[in-house]
This record gives C-alpha cells, structure tokens and sequence, in this order.
C-alpha cells in the first residue's frame, strides 16, 4: 500500500533514519539535495520559540513550496556572499505526538554547532523541530518543518538551512 | 547635596579626524573612550531614539523593556493613556526594575532587591521599611520619595512610533526630523496601524557605527548584493535618489520602477558581479502588491543615531541598532503588516520576509560586512576611510553611486561629539 501509515514502532524508525540523512545532508553540503526531504506543497520556517508563543507568523525563513526551498540553496549558491562554514547537527528522538491519516506529527530537539573558516566553532543554535511527515511510497517527507529556536538571537547570519 | 559633574572619558579623545567629510579614522570603531563618549553626548544626549510602537503598550498597564544605546529603558501606558519612558534602573542601589521584556496589567513595578516600588510613570512610590521596624531602623527623616527615582525620558509619538530622548537639549521630534524625513516615515506608516508580525535580533560582530553606514551606503548595494540587482529591485539606473537632512544625520535612499526599462550598458562593462543570469524557481516571493501611490519599490529611511525604517517591496520593518560594546552590536528586526492587511497581503509579506534579517536574500551580506571591515582594520586605527563617491559633501542628490548620505552621519556625528578637526 502507498500512503497507509505504518505501525508505531516502525514509523519512530523511519522518522529517525530520514531525520538523520536530513541532517547528513546539510552536514555534508549536499544542499541541493535538501529540498528533497519535503513534499512540493511544504511549510518550512525558521523562526524563534517566542514568535510562536506570542502567535507571530513571520521568522527568520519562510518557505510554502518546495521551489522556494531550492531558490534558497541556488541563491546560497549563486547569489549570496558568506564566509565558508559549516554545521554540525546533533539530533535528538522523534516524539511522535500524532499518527493519522493526515500524516505524522513530531517534534525532534537539535543542537546545531557551527564552525568557520578559521576553526571557530559555537553553539549556533538549538531548538525543536515541529514537524508533519507525509508517508508517501513508504517514504516520509516533510509536509511541514517549523524550525523553532529557543533563542530569538541569530550570530550573524543564517546562511545554510536549519 | 552637592554633587560633583564630571565628564569621564571625554578629554582622552583623540582629535586628529581631518576636516573632510571624506575620511574617517579607524579608531572611530574601536576605542573605549570614544565609546563611552558616544553614550553621553549621542544616546543620553541631544537625540532621538525609537523605543518601541505604540501598539507595544496599547492598553494602560502595557509596559515593554528596550534601549536606548546601553541604557536599560522601560516604556509604560499609564492609566490616562499617556505613555512614559524611564531608565530601567532602581534608584535605590541601580538594579534592573523590570526584568521581563514585556507585559501587561502592571500597576507599578518593585525592584527584587530591596522592593522599592514605582508607578507607571517612573515615579518613586515606595521604599521597604522607610519607618523601620518598631521604631528602629529605616530611613532619616528627611529622605524624601520624590528626591530619587531612574531618569525619565521625554517621549515622542510620529506615526505609531514611539521615540524618547534622555535629553532636554533635543528640539522636538518633529524639528530634529525635519519635514521631508517625517513625510517620508508618512508614506509608510501615516493612517494605517502597524502589525508586528515577527521579531528577532541579529548579534552583529561589528561597531555599531559600521552597520549605520552600511543602512546608508546605496553605492554597495547592487554590487554586493546580486538578488537585488538580478531582479531588478534595485539598480543604481533605475530612478531614484537619495535624501539628506539638512543636519546630515538622517536619509531617504529610494528608488522606483522604471517602467520602460530596458538592458543596462554600464553594468556589463563593469563585469559586475551583479549580472549573472539567476532565476528563481518560485517567483511568486516578488510578487507583491501595490501598496502605495507611488512607483517607489524601495525605500530606506535612517534617523540619527540608530533607526531604521525599511520598505522593501512589501517587506516593511523597523530596524533598531543596539551598541553592545566597541566591536559588537545588536540589531533587532521588528517586521510589520498592517492591521488593513487581508490574507493575501499577508502572505506576501511572509514570502517577501525571506528578503531580509539574517537569512535574508538581500540582507545576508550587510549581517557580515562590517565583521569584515571590523577585522580588516584591526591593526589599522590610525588609517583612514574613503568616502569620495559623490564628493565631499552631505548634500541630497539624484544619483545613487554617492557615499553622501554616509558623510551626512558623520557630520551629525561629529557635531555631536564635538570633535575637533585638523587638516
């Protein structure tokens, strides 16, 4: 069957092998990859724990197509000026919150270390991912990822996706 | 009480800044002194500084926590509806009074560490124990509430702003803006209610001073920034001009569409970066709507020292720059929709808030440069900036490729400062 959601224990499974090649994937500036990870019509933003407390759609990234995410890694690409860097992600487990025809609703804390050309690493940011996977072909994508910051400070800049 | 006026730090600054509007010393971004100064003579002197909106503290008992350069400031709504700004400092021993960035129904605020009590308005109302205990103890008897209390503010409100100055020296608001920076604050925020619909703070690691320049530097901005430029957001041939007060201190940089506009020469003999041939995949993010009377898709407005008000397209925000130290600063992003917005309206300010802050299309860049001039001159404090793009001088011009705007800030600055020139 294609879109049936499977049981429990192997969907806590799934979630974490596709959280997990996320991850590799922006870890290993495999970024066009990235946009592979959602369905076409996904929500992905990066905004902060207080937006949402206080009910603020706007953040830091706002993306509700799947062409909007890839328009961000070729203006990463192509456009934008930065100095060379990279993150590292340390993912915690998937709390399945919701598992229904719908899709699947989670929520994963990440710390997210990010080193620069000179070596420097720090603590960019951490968070939740609040998430609703799509089980399509047997395979989860993302229908949404809000990227929840639990500061509403950003170093900088926020070059590579979270 | 006698009390002893001193000026620290004020003497020890160097004064060998040329007469030139064209150069400025590097030192400028890196000393404690004249750090120091700057709180004195620019953030607790004659000036006016954005606090926060007045939807911020819409209801009486609303109160929001803020800055004015390092200074800790509340601003509160009283029961009148009056709004008030002081010094977040208790007058008692100088700890925070408010420690929460935002609240509402407060009747007055106590300092945790000894309960000394204001009101709304920055008043001292009370004092733990100022009889003593049974008799023993307690204040003298000719401590008086109303001899103390945190320094207030003189508050202004233009358009749904609300901006504050520690200083009687300021003229008002309305003459320290003047008329055509106020009318053009007007065209984006006059009659409609603004909206926050989200906030977030860049941590720059740069001179405050550095970002300021960078906010009025229109020459930089289709060469460092190719997604403007491709897109034809902006370019320094499509119409446009720059504006400087008459003080130097404040700018209007605009630019609207041309509407029969055709391949620019001038861009490809420069071999510009800026000329590639990048598409996007999703293009309906610059699609916005017509939310002016005008054909202006760009403007970007300063007021002397530290405010931003930018419309980009849809994307409307108010910038506020906070000093965090010689080398570092804050800048927090507030983004605003209107209360007229529909749904539609939204989103396009959603999708077109990618444009800006950190992981912005257009801002990304501004988030580093002044990092990397922070560093390139580390070892250079006597060395000077160029700014001739334009001349010399801090006059409004029609043409974009000038630094004029960016000499009219150091004009104010230096009047301000009162730093002496030579030659």
């Amino acid at each position: 069957m294609t879109n049936q959601t499977p049981d429990l224990q192997s969907l806590a499974f799934l979630l974490m092998r596709a959280q997990a090649d996320y991850a590799r994937c922006l870890d290993d500036d495999r970024l066009e990859e990235w946009p592979d990870f959602f369905v076409e019509d996904c929500l992905y933003k990066v905004t902060s724990a207080e937006n949402l407390r206080d009910g603020l759609e706007a953040g830091m990234v706002f993306a509700n197509t799947r062409a909007m995410l890839k328009d961000r890694i070729s203006a990463l690409r192509e456009a934008n000026i930065y100095e060379r860097q990279s993150y590292r992600h340390v993912l915690g487990a998937p709390s399945i919150l919701e598992a229904g025809p719908q899709g699947v609703r989670s929520e994963t804390s990440f710390l997210v270390a990010r080193i620069m050309r000179d070596g420097r690493t720090d603590v960019f940011a951490t968070g939740r991912y609040l998430d609703v996977y799509r089980i399509v072909n047997g395979a989860p994508l993302l229908a949404q990822r809000i990227v929840a910051c639990d500061s509403s400070r950003i170093d900088t800049l926020l070059a590579i996706p979270l | 009480m006698t009390e002893v006026t001193t000026h620290a730090g004020a003497a020890s600054i160097p004064h060998d800044w040329p007469k030139s509007l064209s150069r400025v010393p590097y030192w400028a971004f890196q000393r404690e002194d004249v750090y120091a100064a700057e709180q004195e003579r620019i953030f607790r002197g004659p000036a006016w500084h954005f606090l926060c909106l007045e939807g911020d503290v819409a209801q009486p008992g609303d109160y929001r926590a803020t800055f004015v350069g390092d200074a800790p400031v509340v601003v509160t709504r009283d029961a009148e509806g009056a709004i008030h700004a002081f010094e977040n400092r208790c007058a008692h021993r100088g700890a925070l009074i408010c420690l929460d960035e935002k609240g509402k129904g407060k009747k007055d605020f106590a300092c945790v560490y000894h309960a000394w009590t204001y009101n709304l308005k920055g008043d001292l109302t009370g004092v733990a124990f100022q009889k003593g205990v049974k008799g023993k103890g307690g204040m003298p008897p000719d401590f008086k509430l109303s001899d103390h209390g945190p320094r207030k503010l003189r508050v202004a409100r233009l358009h749904g702003l609300v901006f504050g100055s520690f200083s009687q020296e300021a003229p008002e608001l309305s003459a320290y803006l003047g008329a055509e920076i106020e009318s053009r604050i007007a065209r984006v925020l006059k009659g409609r209610k603004p909206v926050v619909i989200g906030r977030y703070t860049q941590a720059l690691p740069n001179n405050w001073k550095l970002y300021v320049e960078n906010v009025k530097d229109s020459y930089h901005a289709s060469i460092l920034h190719l997604f403007f430029t491709t897109f034809e957001i902006n370019r320094l041939s499509q119409k446009g001009a720059i504006i400087v007060d008459e003080s130097g201190g404040h700018h209007v940089s605009y630019s609207a569409i041309e509407r029969k506009a055709t391949g620019d020469a001038d861009y490809s003999e420069q071999k510009l970066r800026s000329d590639s041939q990048y598409k996007l995949a999703d293009p309906t993010m610059l699609q916005g709507f017509r939310e002016f009377d005008d054909d202006v898709t760009l403007q970007i407005l300063t007021v002397f020292p530290t405010f931003v008000l930018q419309q980009i397209q849809n994307a409307i925000a108010i910038r506020q720059v906070v000093p965090r130290g010689p080398q570092a600063a804050d800048l927090n992003w507030i983004l605003l929709g209107f209360e007229s917005d529909g749904p539609e309206e939204r989103l396009v300010r959603l999708k077109q808030a990618n444009l800006v802050g950190p992981a912005g299309f257009i801002s990304m860049e501004d988030g580093c440069v002044g990092g990397f001039v922070q560093r390139g001159v580390a070892g250079a404090p006597d060395k000077r900036a160029v700014l001739e793009m334009g001349g010399h001088d801090a006059q409004s011009s029609e043409s974009r490729v000038t630094e004029a705007s960016i000499r009219g800030f150091w004009k104010k600055y230096r009047a301000l400062m009162g730093i002496g020139t030579t030659p």
